[in-house]
């Protein structure tokens, strides 16, 4: 109410009014301008040229601009400003380098009053000084600003950029004399409109274009500038160096940015290319935009808030031929459909998650989980108090703990490191990997790799007998039932209460996972604090060691019927699939490693005595020979495969998976395989076994994670001499010209392989490092470090 | 003596470290060792018929290798690996073993030898850009031996390239190089597309595709139509094609893909125009480059031949350059004049705008009958054109039909603004690298013409650059079109209108005739001007056909 008061007397007794409204032009725009009375809006393009009277229900023209029989490229327009003391005045900047001023007041048909030939190539923008009447200025694509008094035919002064092109000039609102100009190289300088012989200050702001920069109405020394690199940074120019205070990262390249009359963090902004959208941001939140307007179907050129102060009227010129008048309160706002969301693990493993409580309550009611099978974990959940920002009604705050010891996964490590997935016969690598299992103490899993062994093995093929009998002994000890054994073990009288919390917090976990990628981090505050005073409320019963459940709440947990938790798709076609392309080296390796996947029959045959000392089995080969392939028994193998994953022990499932390759591949879809590397990947690199993940990632067959290992291989390093970056070669600077990485032993170059001495930072060629340290302990540059190789 | 073990491994030459160079050397001479001696216990003993066949297999196997060597002893940035696989080649000549010379003129067939860098003189930025190229390629091409007299370029040039073929990318290694040779081949360009067979076949590529396109996968076979408008009449592009290539089925493009592939199908046909107009000879170790494989009329592109490209030519061509100094001398003159003038007059007469729009228009047909009068018509020759489709759409064409060029405004779809963002969004890092190659090639400049110095020379550049996109039909409004009438003359138009539009036709006479006091450095420059103008033009419509299909 307050605000409307404010405007109603700025406005001189009328208030503004109207509605979410647009109209079709018969071309597109290329920018807009709006008249200080708010009322009328002119609207500039390549063959349009109008002027428009802002009624409440819909848009009139008023005047037609162009006019004469010829068009000429005079009125082809780059950029339109209306005066914002004299109603009267108009100036545009044409495509072909003309500024041009339009005075309504002319009794004839023909408004155009002064024409200015100066500049060489289009002009990006013109400018008017803010409070005096006459003064123009006008940035083009030759490198030249230019400052015109209209009462002259010519410039009064002329600013070199001594740059390419000027892409934006814009006076300041509050100093008389200043004006900032962008540049298509990055950069923005500031004028003082007296002295054309040098710029006052000038700093890069942006990778590559600067397209608009725009003053803070209020705040002195603020300055917006949107570039081509996605950005809209907000500089404080006070101090004696330009201070980037906030930068905004948006989708697409910012063409327009406007500061929003009366809220002093907010600004609005519009793209070039791809993106049709405006986006009202608040600076300090720069991940979601505070509203959006998506009336455009093709991109907006020019925006404009209807009045100086009024912070409610958005108007808005497009490519798509409209102009649209926005209503803040129609807009969408996207903080109201974001699932504020947090996840954060503790020091000791403990895991807080929060999340706003509506969607907890909702999640878990939707989804009732039967059981638990993730039990070593202690639990507790909190209100937290409302989020302040985005004025949310309550969160819903939850710690995760372990216990302590059940969190040591040495047996995990273990396992890792010493299963063989590759390189020998199937038959010896399921005979070691059960070896290792059995000597971790983890009897079911050393038996399964006995039993697959059997199954695809022989010569001949199992007894049914046997069959049976590993089958039914696998369920047995598959199955320990673990959700009556936790039940049994909790704390009489919380049992209940406890377990609902629990299936909450499996739910929420889902959640999670959905959300893992979008990285929504709030409430970080609360967690900390929460996450320190949490009692060790419910202890659940002690678990067996070898159970493969501890890793309960890893993001990427196997649940591959949920075809929900697969990645964004979008992610991976820009990376490309590389599968049939192994450059010349690879090739010979590949050769090299094929016995293992198609030594098959090899395998069969070779086996023959390892198989006999199972007299039980062997007895009945001959009888089933022909009845049981191995196929037979893929179908339970899946199962076993899909029962460890459930169980949590992707590592088991995707050691199988790589062990039995081609036998059983083709009975899981491609989807649940790749869950399973993911997540084993993942859990590797947790534990920083690089190697084994390496090799997991080499020997999957799934096409996106093969490709893991092809992206983003590049190391990128900065010269020792000028911090800059080294963009072609590794080891000598383009800039400085300097090779940054001697040997200190033979003082050459070191392009290949460089190692270095953590302690004094002086290296060279791995081999010559270690000669030298072979004879001496001193570091080799005479620096009298004592230094160590190892 | 088993297959593997004969497998010649190149990749150990690349490498920066002397000594695994060395190992790499070793291992291919005793390979070569071997193979020879092979040769000659078979040639000893009585003559067995059953030998025969595998007689001249092994010996053709070993020839390719003694041309691959004599590449290296040529073009290997390292000396070392230059003098040894020199040596080699002698050891075995003394074996008895006939080997390869090299054929020809060095690496341009316009531009005598003795002006081109040597490898091995070289200064040390070029080494380190050479250096770069044979890491990356296992060769340092003839274009890159022409390129580096603009290192600064070059730089950029070998960066993007590389960057488009071996980087990360949407589209696999064996694609990429499959498209670079559906492009070379619309141009006719059998240099382009023997280099990108061999590295076809050593990423893996199946030799099947290489019958033509229609044995290809149907996805690539969609692009063919894209290619032939991209190359010859880009102005055609709608939003349609891309449509077209988008919805496929089974065999759609994504975005990212379509993306690349429009990058390199640009940079391949201009690069194609870049090989015609400095007149890259064929690399040494391919076909018709060394003695072993001469041109024939079979493997060598036709057209060189009826091109006049031949060396027989030769000789009357020069007699016919040599025409008269002095005259080429006023020419050069006579340009600086009218660039002076251009520059001093510009404020005081200012021509209205019926005026400036007439003379884009005029200048835009005038350039579709710019055309050198000696072009009869060509038959691409067979081996080129099974890449491609269609093979009597050109350029040429609409040009004798007068047909209309809607004009392209500039200033509502440009390069910086509008085809950087699209690019950079669908394939990242790629936008940056051709911005930094267009942002070089436009504003490179010595500062000299001819034999004078401190010159600026912006204003011819710009009328280059200007005088190809408006063959486009690309027409910027802050530009005054009869600039180029005053100052590119009608042999350079020839010139320029053939490297562009129809590159296969180019001769040695046209590079000749033009600017004929120029160094052969300024008119490589002027190639470069011409194929990233090209290459900017054709990106244009095709990202304003992606930017339509999008909104």
């Amino acid at each position: 109410m307050e605000k409307m008061s404010r405007v109603t007397t700025a406005l001189g007794g009328s208030t503004l009014t109207g509605r979410t409204m647009h109209c079709h032009l018969d071309a597109p725009a290329n920018a807009i301008s709006v008249c200080r009375d708010a009322a009328q809006v002119v609207v500039a393009g390549r063959s349009i040229f109008k002027i428009y009277a802002i009624e409440e229900e819909q848009f009139v023209e008023k005047l037609n601009l162009r006019v004469g029989r010829k068009p000429s490229l005079n009125l082809s327009c780059a950029d339109v400003v209306w005066h914002q003391m004299d109603e009267n005045l108009l100036a545009t900047a044409a495509t072909n380098g003309v500024v041009v001023t339009w005075n309504l007041g002319r009794p004839s048909r023909n408004k155009q009053d002064q024409l200015f030939t100066e500049h060489k190539r289009t002009v990006n923008k013109v400018c008017f000084h803010p409070t005096e009447a006459h003064v123009l200025l006008s940035g083009s694509q030759d490198g030249f600003m230019k400052c015109f008094d209209l009462r002259r035919k010519d410039s009064v002064s002329t600013f070199s950029g001594q740059s390419e092109s000027v892409r934006d000039v814009q006076f300041s609102i509050r100093d008389y004399f200043t004006f900032a100009s962008t540049f298509e190289n990055g950069n923005v300088q500031l004028w003082d409109i007296r002295r054309p012989d040098r710029c006052e200050r000038m700093f890069t702001a942006h990778n590559g274009p600067v397209f608009c920069c725009d003053w803070h109405p209020e705040d002195r020394g603020w300055l917006a500038t949107g570039g081509r690199d996605k950005m809209v940074k907000v500089w404080d120019m006070t101090t004696h160096r330009a201070k980037e205070v906030h930068c905004v990262q948006t989708i697409a390249s910012v063409a327009r940015v406007k500061w929003r009359p009366e809220c002093r963090h907010h600004l609005a902004t519009c793209s070039m290319m791809v993106d049709h959208n405006i986006y009202v941001w608040d600076v300090r939140r720069p991940f979601v935009p505070a509203a959006m307007f998506e009336e455009h179907r093709d991109v907006t050129t020019g925006i404009a808030w209807r009045h100086p102060h009024d912070p409610s009227f958005l108007l808005s010129g497009s490519k798509d031929s409209t102009l649209c008048q926005h209503l803040f309160r129609d807009a969408s706002q996207p903080v109201e459909r974001a699932n504020p969301e947090g996840l954060c693990y503790g020091l000791f493993g403990d895991l807080a998650f929060a999340a706003k409580e509506s969607l907890v309550a909702t999640e878990s009611g939707r989804k009732p989980y039967t059981g638990d099978r993730r039990h070593p974990i202690f639990f507790k959940r909190k209100l937290d108090p409302a989020e302040p920002f985005s004025g949310l009604a309550s969160s819903a705050l939850s710690v995760f703990e372990m216990e302590p010891g059940s969190s040591s996964m040495s047996w995990f490590v273990d396992t890792a490191e010493r299963y063989a997935l590759a390189g020998r016969p199937l038959a010896e690598l399921c005979d070691h990997n059960a070896k290792v299992a059995r000597e971790l103490g983890r009897n079911q899993v050393a038996q399964t790799w006995t039993m697959l062994r059997i199954i695809y093995c022989s010569p001949g093929l199992v007894s049914t007998t046997n069959l049976n009998h590993s089958v039914g002994k696998g369920s047995s000890c598959g199955l320990p039932l673990m959700n009556s054994f936790n039940l049994k073990d909790m704390a009489p009288g919380l049992g209940s209460e406890t377990r609902l919390d629990r299936s909450k917090g499996d739910a929420r976990s889902d959640t999670v996972l959905l959300d893992s990628s979008a990285t929504l981090i709030t409430n970080e505050d609360n967690e900390e604090t929460e996450g320190s005073d949490v009692p060790a409320d419910y202890l659940l019963g002690d678990v067996e060691g070898e159970d493969d459940e501890l890793y309960l709440l890893d993001p990427e947990h196997a649940h591959s019927e949920e075809p929900e938790y697969v990645l964004p798709q979008e992610a991976f076609p820009l990376r490309h699939e590389i599968v049939d392309t192994p450059p010349g080296p690879e090739h010979l390796q590949d050769k090299a490693d094929s016995p293992h996947v198609s030594g098959n029959e090899a395998d069969a045959a070779s086996l023959v005595p390892v198989d006999s000392s199972f007299s039980l089995i062997s007895v009945s080969h001959a009888l089933y020979d022909s009845r049981l392939p191995p196929d037979f028994f893929s179908a339970l193998v899946c199962d076993m495969l899909r029962f460890y994953a459930e169980q949590g022990d992707v590592q088991m499932a995707v050691s199988v998976l790589i062990v039995l390759g081609e036998r059983v591949r083709k009975d899981i879809d491609e989807q649940t395989q790749e869950h399973w590397y993911t997540s084993y990947i993942d859990l590797l690199q947790r534990f920083c076994l690089w190697n084994v993940s390496n090799q997991v990632v080499k020997l999957s067959t799934s096409r996106a994670i093969s490709c893991l290992n092809q992206a983003s291989t590049t190391l990128h390093v900065n010269c020792s001499h000028c911090k800059r970056p080294m963009s072609s070669r590794g080891w000598v600077c383009d800039r400085c010209h300097h090779c940054a990485s001697m040997c200190a032993v033979c003082h050459h170059v070191v392009k290949g392989l460089f190692v270095w001495c953590q302690g004094c930072s002086h290296g060279g060629h791995l081999q010559h490092i270690m000669k030298w340290l072979e004879g001496s302990s001193h570091c080799p540059a005479g620096c009298g470090h004592l230094c160590e190789y190892s | 003596m088993a297959e593997g073990e004969n497998e010649v491994r190149w990749d150990g030459l690349c490498s920066r470290d002397s000594t695994t160079r060395e190992t790499a050397l070793e291992n291919i001479r005793q390979i070569i060792v071997r193979k020879t001696e092979c040769l000659r216990l078979v040639k000893e003993t009585p003559y067995r018929p059953a030998d025969g066949l595998s007689n001249a297999v092994s010996l053709d196997g070993l020839n390719k290798l003694l041309a691959h060597l004599l590449m290296l002893s040529k073009r290997c940035p390292f000396k070392d690996v230059r003098e040894r696989s020199e040596f080699i080649l002698k050891s075995v000549q003394e074996l008895g073993i006939r080997i390869p010379r090299p054929l020809g003129h060095g690496p341009s067939r316009f531009i005598p030898e003795k002006e081109i860098l040597q490898v091995g003189s070289e200064d040390a930025q070029m080494h380190t850009l050479f250096a770069d190229s044979f890491a990356a390629l296992g060769r340092l091409d003839n274009i890159t031996l022409v390129m580096v007299f603009h290192p600064q370029y070059l730089e950029s040039f070998l960066k993007t390239q590389h960057y488009l073929l071996q980087m990360d990318g949407p589209l696999p290694l064996h694609y990429r190089h499959y498209i670079g040779i559906m492009a070379a081949a619309r141009h006719q360009c059998s240099y382009l597309v023997n280099l990108h067979v061999n590295d076809f076949l050593h990423v893996g590529g199946d030799p099947k595709w290489l019958n033509g396109l229609e044995n290809a996968p149907q996805k690539l076979q969609n692009l063919g139509e894209l290619n032939k408008v991209l190359a010859h009449r880009p102005w055609l592009i709608t939003k349609e094609h891309i449509e077209g290539l988008l919805k496929a089925e089974e065999h759609s493009w994504s975005l990212a893909e379509l993306v690349h592939a429009v990058v390199l199908l640009t940079h391949y046909h201009s690069l194609a125009s870049f090989t015609f107009g400095c007149g890259i000879s064929p690399e040494i170790h391919c076909d018709g480059g060394h003695t072993f494989r001469p041109p024939s009329v079979s493997n060598y592109c036709i057209c060189d031949i009826t091109n006049g490209n031949h060396s027989v030519d030769e000789m009357q061509v020069n007699s016919a350059g040599n025409v008269s100094v002095s005259d080429s001398f006023f020419e050069v003159e006579a340009l600086m004049e009218k660039m002076k003038q251009l520059q001093e007059c510009r404020d005081e007469e200012e021509a209205s705008q019926e005026e400036m729009a007439s003379r884009f228009e005029i200048e835009k047909r005038e350039s579709m009958f710019v055309f050198s009068s000696d072009d009869e018509e060509v038959t691409p020759a067979r081996d080129v054109s099974r890449h491609f489709e269609d093979t009597s759409y050109g350029y040429k064409d609409f040009s004798r039909h007068g047909m209309h060029v809607p004009t392209f405004r500039v200033q509502d779809y440009c390069w910086e603004d509008h085809g950087y963002s699209l690019v950079n969004r669908l394939y990242p890092d790629v936008g940056q690298l051709i911005d930094e190659k267009f942002h070089i090639a436009y504003n490179l400049t010595y500062n000299t013409m001819a034999m004078h110095k401190d010159v600026d020379t912006s204003m011819l550049r710009r009328a280059i650059w200007n005088y190809i996109h408006c063959m486009f039909g690309i027409r910027y409004d802050d530009y005054d079109y009869g600039e180029i009438n005053q100052l590119l003359d009608r042999s350079f138009k020839v010139y320029i209108k053939t490297v562009v539009c129809t590159p296969e036709k180019v001769t040695k006479r046209m590079y000749d005739s033009f600017w004929r006091q120029f160094k052969h450095s300024e008119k490589v420059h002027v190639n470069l001007l011409l194929i990233e103008a090209r290459m900017q033009a054709e990106l244009l419509y095709a990202l304003r056909a992606i930017t339509r299909y999008m909104t």
